[in-house]
């Protein structure tokens, strides 16, 4: 009996690498908590690069980056970061980790960098990372932190390639910069078929995100408030 | 400990901007090099673009000085002496008037004919713009043109860098018939002539900037450009022989 006691204490010392809990940290943010369309942060960034799906990938790469490597730092700190000035630190991780990559990028895959160059700005003041280092990071260990910030980051991602798919697809007729509404349906080709140039405008990713959120909200019940 | 004293709270931040300062100076010095090479090498591939010349950016330096003949610095339409011709800021160049500039002039050749290249430099909706465009030897008919930006829109202003856009240069004229400089004039729809282009839908604004950067600093060369021609076809009368010699 003692034997299986002693078993079974171990057993919640020391949680699985990849326990159910620890699962949830990365499936979560992709429907239920997603930082998008439930929380409703980093939506300046869904609006302003979304227009063409390269530069919405470099985007969720990088914040992926910065998102997993800064809660794993603000975790190992997070019992030595003061209370009152916990805010700077956090800005000043974020801003610092950015910096670094950008130096990084451009001395060795410059063209990389010259693509992030915009958006460096973008991922510092993009409120996911603030919002989960203050919610999460400062509160558990670095393994969860980091699981908490891949899985934040790929909910970012996932909704942000999938605006982008949709404007550079009905805006430009391309994916990737590729051409692929046969050129041939065009009006000045002699077809019948335009590209709508209010996709590649800000207020369409608004529209299409809201048009997400819906069809996300009546799948998923259980996020509709109630009254 | 306490971490919530007012002398940790200091102490903390104290440490952590030292820290974070030595981290990011450290990483800027020690990769400086490597960027300033990669910039310059970036520079020789768009001049080279503009005389369509595509390489891979490892190789460039070598095709550069194959294809690059001569660097000129044109000051008041005469070619000043001591002035590295590369290195020059175009950015501090042309707030100035055209005529006090330090203008630079790349002189390429290519399969025996010579090409002149402009740098360009001006605005657009976001921040700057740049580009090259390469001139025949008439100074007047456009061989080539390449764009870049550093944060107009995806999609609408940033297209001046894809080829569709910068197509649309090659075989334009920048002189009119009795040699007065025109330009190029980005049209919104059905450009039709020698001096006009098409410009980006929904990228008006850039497309303006592109029309008034080559207004703008093409004004600093054209003289020299025109006089420079004068003085090698009378030295030489074939196209084909060697001009930058006959002027060395």
């Amino acid at each position: 009996m003692a034997e299986v006691q002693e078993v079974k204490k171990q057993a919640k010392e020391r949680e699985a690498l990849f326990s159910k809990k620890n699962r949830q940290l990365i499936s979560d943010p992709l429907n239920d908590s997603n930082p998008i369309t439930v929380q409703v942060l980093g939506i300046c960034s869904a609006l302003a690069i979304t227009v063409k799906l390269y530069p919405a990938l470099v985007m969720s790469i990088s914040v992926l980056f910065v998102l997993s490597a800064g809660n794993v730092i603000i975790s190992l700190m997070r019992n030595y970061i003061p209370n009152r000035i916990r805010i700077i630190v956090q800005l000043v991780v974020v801003a610092s980790l950015v910096i670094l990559v950008d130096q990084v990028l451009k001395a060795y895959v410059y063209d990389v960098s010259k693509e992030l160059s915009v958006f460096v700005g973008l991922i510092i003041t993009n409120c996911i990372i603030m919002g989960r280092f203050e919610a999460f990071a400062l509160a558990n260990s670095p393994w969860k932190s980091f699981l908490d910030g891949l899985g934040n980051a790929f909910g970012y991602a996932w909704i942000l390639l999938a605006v982008a798919f949709f404007r550079e697809l009905l805006g430009s007729g391309q994916l990737f910069g590729y051409q692929v509404v046969p050129k041939a349906w065009y009006l000045t080709e002699g077809g019948v078929y335009s590209d709508n140039g209010l996709m590649l405008l800000p207020p369409m990713a608004l529209i299409t995100v809201g048009i997400i959120i819906w069809v996300q909200r009546s799948k998923n019940t259980a996020l509709i408030e109630e009254d | 400990m306490d971490v919530n004293k007012n002398s940790y709270t200091f102490t903390f931040a104290a440490v952590m901007v030292i820290v974070v300062a030595a981290v990011l100076s450290f990483a800027a010095t020690s990769l400086k090099e490597k960027q300033d090479n990669n910039i310059r090498l970036e520079k020789m591939q768009n001049i080279l673009s503009s005389i369509n010349v595509e390489v891979e950016r490892d190789g460039a330096e070598a095709v550069y000085t194959d294809y690059i003949k001569k660097e000129l610095v044109v000051n008041n339409f005469q070619p000043v002496e001591g002035i590295a011709a590369f290195d020059i800021e175009l950015s501090k160049e042309v707030v100035k008037t055209p005529s006090e500039r330090n203008a630079p002039l790349y002189i390429a050749e290519k399969e025996g004919k010579t090409y002149f290249i402009l740098p360009l430099r001006g605005k657009g909706l976001w921040g700057p713009i740049w580009g090259y465009i390469s001139l025949e030897q008439n100074a007047s008919t456009i061989y080539g043109a390449t764009f870049d930006h550093k944060s107009e829109t995806p999609g609408l202003g940033a297209e001046i860098k894809t080829e569709v856009f910068t197509s649309l240069f090659p075989n334009k004229e920048v002189l009119d018939e009795s040699g007065e400089f025109t330009g190029i004039t980005v049209m919104k729809g059905n450009a039709s002539g020698s001096h006009q282009v098409n410009g980006i839908s929904g990228g008006t604004i850039t497309s303006v900037g592109v029309q008034d950067m080559i207004q703008d600093c093409m004004k600093a060369y054209i003289p020299f450009l025109k006089s420079y021609e004068a003085s090698n076809t009378a030295s030489t009368n074939s196209d084909n022989s060697n001009p930058i010699a006959s002027i060395d």
